[in-house]
């Protein structure tokens, strides 16, 4: 539990992706089954205790400390669940494994729960308290998602992510069959009979000069849709919906899983869709990152899927089949399935490339971010092959925007100001944030941008300054983004998504920046 | 008590019998001074009076001229009006000290920042049984127990082993702390030559000249590449971490010694890479046991967080009341 404590605190204060991957890779090097395996299903969020409540850790807690002060404690620390593990008096710093702290919590019911905590709270020092406290109440929040972990465990075992991914969902923990292999002691696991995830197929980015050079005749054509890849399997009475990543995200989608009335594995795109419209993207994330989903939601936000591959059906595995052969099966097998949660991602015509860049141009939905081509002869393979799949996305909207706030980075960039807020000019003359950007901008430029917030700060709070901005002064941002969706959160009305700075206008004075009356008309 | 012996004003701390400030935040005619740091001792007094290192180091800090007249006062009494104080140790940092205010027939001592742990670079704290024990709160907390600070040195040791393609970019506050956490790294066994921010040297130097082994010492203003500072450790205040100065370093480990880094929410919003719990303050089980060893009739807490603490004197039955003085900073915030 010690070591597994100071792995948390050590990825609370890492912040780089390879130093995360490398603390979790050299913990499961150390650390021996069935504790590794604990430890991970922790760190993927596949270990569900939640055996305590936050209600009774405060019960817990007020019968050793007097309420006032854990409330001046708790008002200064800022989470529960760290004001515990630092008030909690008990140096005993008593070690124990993993696997036994995870047995003990999962036999935990609600009349012994009490005793069970109490106990392991006085046995252990102020990091194990944290750390048992985030795995009795569910949600480590150290600051890394699941896939880094199975990213880890790759390293761990030096095998391909994907093959790790296909597995995962067929494995519990502690996994000591999925250990066994990746030490070199035992066989592969089997995926098959658990609705596995199978990893996906990704596309590379295209220009309208390199499709020149490429046969129009070779590629079939499909709109890109602005939802998100999910991979939809049913097999041998599971159902799974998957997030691209291999996250099971069935929970928040009961709709579409209870419409999984086949057997096989179809990939597309999820959508929400009423009255037969598909919804901007941001009707779309009222229904992510939640683990259930009110009967309102439901209504209001109807998913569906837009299916445009085929993997796995009725056991057979089509994946090596040409794309234009698993096409065909596809449309036969959509038309089998629940139109109210499954359509077929269509066809787009065309002979040259000019005809698709005019689709590009004006795409006959507004949901529609570009293109995808896809080789006719191309198998299904994982990862991100350059050559079958393109996406030629439609161009990115641009605005002009002054900077308002600049943040100091993290890690490399802690001595540069390097996440900056942007406004544009709103009616009453002044401006209104509209985003923020951290990167699309050179080293250098990030020197230059720097050294102009330095010179031109007005106020500072904390990390924050203030940077000059007015209509005679200031710096402006030419920001590219993705789209608009609105927002209740920001004072402006808007929210960019995938906002980056595209160019730097140091020629252009502030008062030509854009207004946010005229960014409001690109809203869907 | 009818006439207290010392009231809160605006300036700081007033003793009407013997008509001076104790730690004042404004300019006055006699100020007594506890300690260095900015936030309690400040230039522009006619008259003060501190230990004979603490006014060494305001004549560092702000030069000679940062009072009118000043006195050097130890644990011999010195007469004030009707009043006789005397200058006791606070184990804060080097010159730190309590004041021992007798006025009336009654014991006051003004603890200015202290802390119990033994610390090589100054005197121990001494108790004193008094009537009115002034304590601080600055950790005042019970989420707040310090470990012991040569663990959290081993860490940063084992760190700079571990990674000996990057800069360990230690921040410290250039008074005090910078001159414990070299102390507390050679008395691990680090023998290197440790580099500072130039903001850290005149105190560096001084702490030196009273004894202080702090071994080998360079500053950090090095225009060569790099990479040379790869696998080294460098001071400096934690501000200039912000700054172009802390960009010569590769890949820097960020680094930073404060009682605050035993809070995870703490470490986030600055950025730190390896937290070291290293407080030259009480932390809760010192600062209550503090309060038994004085035996005062009644606890006035000041600075940090003063409502916690004066409601853990009033479950004991101590009496107790906070100050709410203002202008006092938290620890290297």
């Amino acid at each position: 539990m010690k070591y597994f404590a100071a792995l948390l605190d050590a990825l609370i204060v890492t912040p780089s992706r390879n130093g995360k991957l490398r603390l979790v890779r050299d913990w499961l090097a150390a650390t021996p089954d069935p504790d590794r395996g604990w430890g991970l299903a922790a760190l993927t969020g596949d270990l569900d205790l939640r055996s305590v409540k936050p209600a009774l850790l405060r019960t817990l807690v007020a019968d050793r400390v007097d309420a006032e002060l854990f409330r001046l404690s708790y008002d200064y620390v800022g989470d529960l669940a760290e004001t515990i593990a630092l008030i909690w008096e008990g140096d005993r710093a008593e070690d124990m494994p993993l696997a036994e702290v995870v047995a003990t919590l999962s036999k935990a019911g609600k009349v012994d729960a009490p005793a069970i905590m109490t106990d392991l709270l006085d046995r252990f020092d102020s990091p194990s308290r944290y750390a048992l406290i985030k795995l009795a109440t569910g949600g480590l929040r150290a600051g890394l998602s699941a896939r880094l972990a199975r990213t880890a465990l790759a390293d761990f075992g030096q095998v391909q992510l994907a093959e790790i991914e296909e597995l995962w969902h067929g494995l519990t923990p502690p996994y000591l069959s999925l250990f066994a292999w990746l030490d070199g002691q035992g066989p592969k696991p089997v995926a098959a009979g658990f609705a596995p995830f199978r990893p996906v197929m990704l596309s590379t980015p295209v220009t309208e000069g390199e499709l020149a050079a490429l046969p129009p005749a070779d590629f079939a054509a499909e709109w890109k849709w602005d939802g998100i890849r999910v991979q939809a399997v049913a097999e041998g009475g599971t159902r799974r919906l998957y997030s691209r990543t291999g996250d099971d995200i069935s929970g928040a989608f009961p709709d579409v899983v209870d419409a999984m009335d086949f057997s096989g594995a179809l990939d597309g795109e999820l959508l929400v869709r009423a009255d037969g419209i598909v919804a901007p993207f941001g009707s779309l994330q009222q229904r992510l990152n939640r683990k259930t989903v009110s009967k309102a939601l439901l209504r209001d936000y109807p998913a569906i899927v837009r299916v445009y591959d085929v993997l796995v059906w009725q056991g057979e595995d089509l994946r090596g089949l040409p794309f234009c052969d698993r096409r065909g099966r596809l449309e036969d097998i959509v038309a089998t399935l629940d139109d109210a949660r499954f359509d077929l991602s269509p066809l787009v015509d065309f002979t040259t490339w000019d005809d698709i860049a005019a689709h590009r141009a004006a795409p006959p939905d507004a949901v529609i971010e570009g293109l995808m081509l896809k080789r006719r002869d191309s198998s299904y393979v994982a990862g991100r092959p350059r050559g079958p799949w393109f996406k030629w996305k439609r161009d990115p909207f641009i605005i002009d925007a002054v900077l308002m706030y600049a943040q100091r980075g993290h890690g490399k960039r802690s001595s540069f100001y390097s996440d900056y807020t942007f406004g544009v000019w709103a009616e009453d003359g002044s401006l209104a944030p509209v985003g923020k950007a951290y990167f699309g901008f050179t080293d250098e430029e990030l020197k230059q941008i720097d050294k102009f917030v330095r010179d031109n700060t007005v106020d500072r709070f904390g990390p924050v300054r203030s940077v000059r901005a007015n209509r005679d002064h200031g710096l402006v941002f030419e920001v590219a983004f993705e789209g608009l969706n609105p927002s209740t959160r920001h004072k402006s009305g808007v929210a960019m998504r995938f906002p980056r700075i595209s160019r730097l206008r140091w020629d252009k004075p502030p008062s030509e920046a854009d207004t946010l009356a005229s960014l409001r008309l690109l809203l869907p | 008590m009818i006439v207290p012996p010392l009231l809160p004003r605006p300036e700081g701390l007033y003793c009407p019998a013997g008509d001076f400030f104790v730690d004042p935040v404004r300019p006055v005619a006699r100020a007594l001074v506890t300690h260095g740091h900015g936030d309690h001792a400040r230039a522009g007094n006619e008259a003060v009076l501190a230990t004979r290192q603490t006014l060494e180091i305001m004549a560092i800090r702000y030069g000679a001229d940062f009072a009118k007249t000043h006195q050097a006062v130890g644990a011999e009494w010195v007469k004030i009006g009707e009043v006789r104080v005397r200058f006791v140790p606070a184990g804060h940092i080097l010159g730190s000290a309590q004041i021992v205010i007798e006025t009336g027939g009654t014991r006051v001592v003004a603890g200015g920042d202290f802390k119990r742990g033994s610390d090589p670079t100054c005197a121990d704290f001494e108790v004193v049984p008094c009537d009115i024990f002034i304590s601080e709160a600055t950790f005042g907390l019970p989420v707040f127990r310090h470990p012991d600070p040569r663990t959290e040195i081993a860490r940063l040791v084992t760190s700079v082993a571990a990674n000996p393609d990057r800069t360990h970019l230690v921040g410290a506050y250039a008074l005090g702390k910078a001159q414990r956490v070299i102390r507390l790294l050679r008395d691990a066994g680090y023998d290197a030559p440790i580099h500072l921010h130039g903001a850290l040297i005149p105190l560096c130097d001084y702490y030196a000249s009273q004894g202080i082994a702090l071994g080998e010492l360079v500053p950090a203003t090095h225009a060569g590449p790099k990479a040379d500072f790869a696998g080294q450790i460098v001071l400096g205040p934690p501000a200039t971490f912000g700054t172009p100065w802390a960009r010569r370093f590769p890949d820097p480990v960020i680094c930073f010694a404060s009682g605050w880094m035993a809070v995870r929410q703490r470490i986030r919003q600055r950025g730190v890479e390896l937290p070291l719990v290293i407080s030259d303050h009480c932390d809760w089980p010192e600062l209550i046991q503090t309060i038994a060893d004085v035996r005062a009739e009644e606890i006035w807490v000041t600075h940090g967080r003063e409502e916690a603490l004066v409601r853990w004197c009033e479950l004991q039955g101590q009496k107790a009341r906070p100050l709410h003085l203002v202008g006092y900073e938290d620890e290297a915030e």
